[in-house]
């Protein structure tokens, strides 16, 4: 028990536990995480510290004394005991005193005159470790939170997934719909083309022939009028002349 | 470690069983100091705002230890013989 662990400000939960033995650098012979309570977080510190009267004298000294002797008690006390050692010379007056006073009545002004303003600067320093502190901490939170929103959000989209399916698989559909399709056009191209040139085959055949059969029936036509007949077409087509150009000049 | 609540509440009758039950012993002592320590340590010091009664009372203890560790050095500078 005596040697426990120098730690000033321990709780006594601290200094219940076994003290460790050092392996090396380990301390692994105590045994960790096996109490309820928990050592994390440490409690907070006091807000004020033990009441002080003068800056010398605590209070429990006060308080000891006044259900005997009233509130004027420890000053009477005090008096007592600074004119008993001052005449006895239990205290003697030396130079040692006249600088102890100068020094006091030097540090009592600055304590009076800066000490708030010395508190305030220590106060804003430590707020300032707490505030980074939880600061910390809080944007650790944020960022956890906002992991498990994005967290849910990606659960939710993923129950999205059978829409997903479905669209591809219409998406499959459609192209072997249109891949079918293109292969029904193309045969049926095919198809017209061989069909057409049968029939263009056909026409071109018959054309020949009768082209042929015309220019066979002119040229025996031709061959067949005699220079007789030509004579008598041509006085004829003279002959329906004149008959025209007389009926044109009674009309004019 | 700690008889009856606190060691400073014994009262005055009961001081005789309580000094018997105190270890006079160096660790005794030496763990008697160091919880005196402490518990000033906590009192005074280890608190969000301390003011100037931690450290002056310290100094104070220390000014009336040296007085009194030099004391026949100071009797010989009295300034009268008879009192």
């Amino acid at each position: 028990r005596a040697l426990c662990p120098l730690v000033p400000s321990a709780p006594a939960a601290l200094r219940a536990l076994p003290p460790p033995v050092a392996v090396g650098v380990l301390h692994t012979t105590r045994p960790l995480h096996t109490t309820q309570q928990s050592l994390a977080p440490v409690p907070p510190l006091p807000e004020k510290g033990g009441e002080v009267r003068h800056g010398l004298i605590p209070e429990e000294f006060f308080q000891f004394l006044y259900p005997k002797t009233g509130v004027t008690g420890p000053y009477m006390l005090g008096t007592g005991l600074l004119l008993y050692f001052l005449s006895k010379e239990i205290y003697v007056v030396n130079h040692e005193t006249a600088a102890a006073a100068c020094i006091l009545g030097v540090i009592i002004y600055g304590i009076k005159k800066f000490g708030a303003d010395v508190a305030a600067f220590a106060d804003k320093l430590n707020e300032e470790k707490l505030a980074s502190a939880r600061a910390m901490k809080s944007e650790s939170i944020e960022t956890l939170q906002k992991a498990i929103e994005e967290e849910k959000k990606e659960q939710w989209r993923a129950e999205g997934r059978s829409y997903l399916f479905d669209a591809k698989r219409n998406n499959i559909a459609m192209l072997l719909e249109a891949n079918y399709r293109e292969r029904l056009l193309m045969v049926y191209t095919e198809v017209k083309k061989r069909l057409d040139y049968q029939v263009a085959m056909q026409n071109l055949k018959r054309q020949k022939e009768q082209d042929h059969m015309i220019q066979w029936v002119e040229k025996s036509v031709i061959q067949s009028i005699t220079p007789q007949q030509q004579k008598e077409s041509i006085a004829k087509c003279i002959l329906d002349l004149k008959a025209l150009s007389k009926s044109a000049h009674a009309a004019v | 470690m700690k008889s009856p609540l606190r060691t400073e509440m014994v009262r005055l009758g009961e001081l005789h069983s309580w000094i018997s039950t105190c270890s006079f012993s160096p660790q005794g002592l030496l763990g008697a100091v160091q919880r005196a320590w402490n518990s000033y340590c906590a009192k005074y010091i280890h608190v969000k705002q301390g003011g100037p009664a931690g450290i002056s009372m310290l100094l104070a203890g220390y000014c009336l230890l040296s007085y009194g560790w030099n004391y026949q050095h100071f009797k010989r500078h009295r300034w009268r013989k008879y009192h």
